[in-house]
Order: C-alpha cells, then structure tokens, then sequence
C-alpha cells in the first residue's frame, strides 16, 4: 500500500528554509520505502484558494490555523499500516522536538520529482 | 425460544469469532466477513433442525459463508481486485458446503489474528471495545449499543468507521512480531478487562460473562503468555464473588459478605490457572492483581504482601490508582494517617475510589468533618445506585458525627 505522511512542525520556527535536513533524516528519505518526498515552506507563505459558489475566494495564510503547521509530506511504500507507522516512526526520531506525524493511506496519485 | 434455537445460539456463540475470523483471512474485508458470515448462521437456522446438523458445523458455516462472499463480490464484480487467491476457487466453481475440503482440522483458527487487528492501537479505545465484542464475542450491535447506553444508530456508526478504517488504513489481519507484541498483547488484554470491568457497574448485558469468554480464548489461543492466562485468572476470581457482592440492592464490602455465596468452583479454577501462569515466569501486571486478589480472599489478609505486591505493581505501571490501593494496605499496618500520606500524593480528584476511600481514612483517623466533605464529593461522583445508597449513608452518619462534638 501507498502512504502520506504529513510531517507538521510548530509554528515560530523562522530558519526553516536555511535549516538542511538532518543526515540521518536525509538517509532516510532516500530509503527504497520512499516514493517521493516534499518540504515545505513555512505557513507564513501559504495562500489558501477557496470555491465560493463558483467564485475564487484567495485568503493570506494557511486553511487551517492551529499551533502546528504542515510542514511537509513524505510518500512511502509499505505492506500495512504497522510498516508504515514503523518508517514514520523512524523519521520522527530524527525530526525536531514538537514535530508530528500524520499517517494517511493512499488512494491514488502521482508525484514527479519535486 | 425454542429448543432448536437455544441449541443454534450455543453453536452461535461457539463458532461466530472462528467462522468470521476465517472469512477476513480469505477476504481481507470485515464487512463482507460479517455479512457473509449472518447469511450462513441464518441458512444454517432454517436448514438444520430440518436436516440434521452437518458433521463439521465449522466447515459446513466457513463454506456456506465463502460461497455467498464471492457471490455477492460477483455482483459487485469487484472480485479480482478484492483477492486473487479466490480466483482460483472460482475457477474450480463453487464448493458444496458438505465438500471433505472444510475438516475442522484444516481449517486454521485464525481468531488471534482477529483480535489483535480489532485491538490495534491505531483505533479508538471504544472502537476495540465495540468491535471485539461483535466480533469475537457475536454479540450484536443492540446488545453492545444497550451495554454501553448509547443508540443503537451512534454504535452502528462507531462500527462502521472502525471496519472502514481497517479496511482503507491497511491495518494488519495479523499476530504482531516478537518486538512488538508486549505492547500489542497489554492492549489487546487491556480491551478484555476493561468489558470485565464494565460488567460489573450495570447488568444491563452481561459484560462480564463475555469478557470472560473472550479471556477462555485468549488463554487457549496463548497458551505460552502468562499475562493472558492471568488475566483470565483475575476474572474468575473477583466474578466469583459476584454473588455476594450486593444484598438488596447495597454494596458490601469485602469483609462482611456472605462467603457461601462465592462460586468455589470458579475460584478453584482461577487459582489453577494462577498456578500455572505463575509456572512460567515472568511476572507481568495481571499476575500480579490476581496474586494480590487472590490475597484479598484469605482471612485474616496479610496485609503487608499485600501492600508489597502493590508497590511491584506501582512500579510496573506507574498507575496513581494502584498507589490509591497501596495507601488502603499501608493504613491497614500503619495506621489510617499513613495512608493518607500517600493519598495527598496523587493526582486523582476527579477519580470517584480515591474520595471514598480518603473519606473512610479520615473517619478512621477521627477527622470527621473532613471525612464528611470527602463522602459528599464521591457521592457527587458515584455512578451506580448501590455505591450512591452506600455513599449516602456513610455521609448521614458522619453528619451525626459532626453535629455531637462540642
């Protein structure tokens, strides 16, 4: 089975971009498991788009507005959910503290290299 | 209830979790599992008392439930995704239910697998609950909607989701590996003693009865895990005071009940197991409580094995209600103000126990008044009829004590 992992981080976090990603955690993403893979900007830069009765409403910032934000999604390849909680697991332990993990089963899709 | 329907329910009861847990090992999908599994129990109530129960009643349901699986995935004609393993089947045609293939020796008991799927950690708490006893246990959803006082619809519901997730999250029909199956097993044993537990409160269904039958099992399934042996064992000896337990409609306590009512063969067959869990071992959580339940029912108790077995058990799961529990042994050796010693530690204001048993210590230690507001803030909390009764009076009778000192 396909899954997304939606990786959000706390909000406040301002060196983002400038951060590189953990080598531990870069191995990983690498790993034959992973079928793609995006980070994401921080919130701040989100523009939301919303259909209004056919019309295009655009709002500054993100849809959802909570303490954490997403962060970034990670596609994976695993047989069921307890190996795909096992890889999220494993990424989590090298994310930052606060970091959280949403798994979410695959329906279909396609993702060209980012 | 006629007599060929009393003796379809013991077959009922019997068979529900083998046949259904077969049926998700071939299909993958509870839902479908269930649905075909219902037909083959009804086909099997209109046939039988007409024609005499097959040989292999296993078989017989597994095959009957099989072939209306793949024929309603026919209709749906969805069969060649669903699993290719039928593909095969269908190729031979369907089988007769009486086909010598279904010996009941063949046919794996795949309902471990079932249980540590309807258990996985990955579904709410009252999801594992609701759908191990529907699906291991065959009760229906009525029954489990009438256990837990919800609507019949929000349990149809709560059930629903739950397969629907199994089925869309790809949650495992599978035993857990070594590495994890400690924490897969308390989880699973966790849900089991939890319907004990919920037993003994109403009575609207019996819960408790259930919980020990899905606990006869789980042992027999794991032979070789203590914890699931003991949890078994724990069972049958508190639910073989039940009896005694209530006397019109009161509590009483432990001291002054009535011990010809225990049921002494029940307790005869807990303390064998005890025996033999003890046997292997490793000293889990639940070999623990039944030691230390098993200690309760000696007279006079030994209170200080008591308040030892406790800490152990404090020590293995760090619960502030085991703690509560030690504090009520320790004030039986040291006295009620040890006790509360303990006591003022914890963190459990919004636990109902910890005010009663605070309130009987400070009665104990001559703190009346204090006693008195600690009864008043169980009673607030008290859930059953008995203990509101029980609460009530002991709230009367401190109020008296109030009012007669100077």
């Amino acid at each position: 089975m396909q899954y997304a992992l939606l990786a959000y981080d706390p909000v406040g976090e301002t060196d983002r971009v400038a951060r590189p990603i953990p080598d531990a955690l870069a191995a990983l993403l690498g790993g034959p498991n992973v079928t793609g893979w995006a980070r994401l900007h921080t919130e701040e830069s989100a523009t939301t788009l919303r259909n209004d009765d056919g019309r295009v409403l655009l709002t500054d910032g993100p849809f959802v507005d909570s303490k954490e934000y997403l962060a970034g999604l990670i596609l994976i390849e695993a047989a069921n959910l307890d190996g795909a909680l096992a890889a999220a697991e494993e990424m989590l332990q090298q994310a930052r503290p606060g970091t959280v993990i949403e798994v979410r089963p695959i329906v279909d899709g396609r993702l060209r290299g980012a | 209830m006629t007599g060929v329907s009393v003796a379809l329910d013991a077959v009922f009861r019997d068979q529900w979790g083998r046949v259904l847990a077969t049926l998700v090992g071939i299909f993958g999908d509870i839902e479908l599992a269930e649905d075909a599994a219902a037909e083959a129990f009804a086909i099997a109530a209109e046939r039988w008392p007409r024609d005499g129960e097959p040989a292999n009643p296993t078989g017989w349901l597994v095959t009957t439930a099989r072939n209306r699986a793949v024929d309603q995935l026919r209709r749906q004609r969805v069969l060649a995704e669903k699993t290719k393993l039928l593909a095969r089947d269908l190729e031979a045609g369907l089988q007769p239910p009486e086909a010598p293939v279904d010996d009941a020796a063949t046919i794996a008991d795949e309902r471990l697998e079932l249980v540590f799927t309807c258990c996985h950690p990955a579904l709410a708490l009252d999801a594992q609950v609701a759908l191990t006893l529907r699906t291991l246990g065959g009760l229906s959803t009525d029954e489990i909607a009438l256990a837990f006082l919800v609507p019949t619809e929000t349990m149809s519901k709560r059930l629903t989701r739950a397969k629907h997730k199994i089925r869309d999250a790809g949650i495992p029909f599978a035993v857990p590996p070594d590495h994890q199956l400690p924490d897969r097993l308390a989880a699973v044993l966790a849900v089991v003693y939890l319907i004990f537990n919920q037993g003994w409160g109403g009575g609207r269904v019996d819960l408790a009865a259930e919980a020990i039958h899905l606990g006869r099992a789980l042992a027999a399934l794991m032979p070789d895990e203590p914890e699931a042996t003991a949890l078994l064992a724990l069972m049958l000896l508190h639910d073989a005071r039940r009896a005694a337990r209530t006397r019109d409609g009161q509590v009483v306590p432990l001291d002054d009940q009535d011990r010809s009512l225990w049921d002494t063969r029940q307790l005869a067959e807990g303390r064998t197991l005890v025996q033999r869990a003890v046997a292997r071992g490793r000293r889990g959580p639940y070999l623990v409580q039944v030691a230390i339940a098993d200690l309760h029912l000696q007279q006079p108790r030994d209170w200080r094995q008591i308040a030892a077995l406790y800490q152990t058990l404090a020590h293995q799961t760090r619960s502030p209600i085991v703690e509560l529990n030690r504090a009520i042994a320790v004030a039986e050796i040291d006295g009620p103000e040890a006790g509360l010693t303990i006591l003022d530690r914890l963190d459990l204001d919004h636990y109902r126990y910890f005010h009663s048993t605070r309130a009987e210590l400070l009665r104990r230690a001559g703190r009346d008044a204090e006693a008195h507001q600690a009864y008043r803030r169980a009673l607030d909390l008290a859930q059953t009829e008995p203990e509101q009764r029980f609460l009530a009076d002991r709230l009367a009778e401190t109020t008296l004590a109030c009012k007669t000192l100077p």
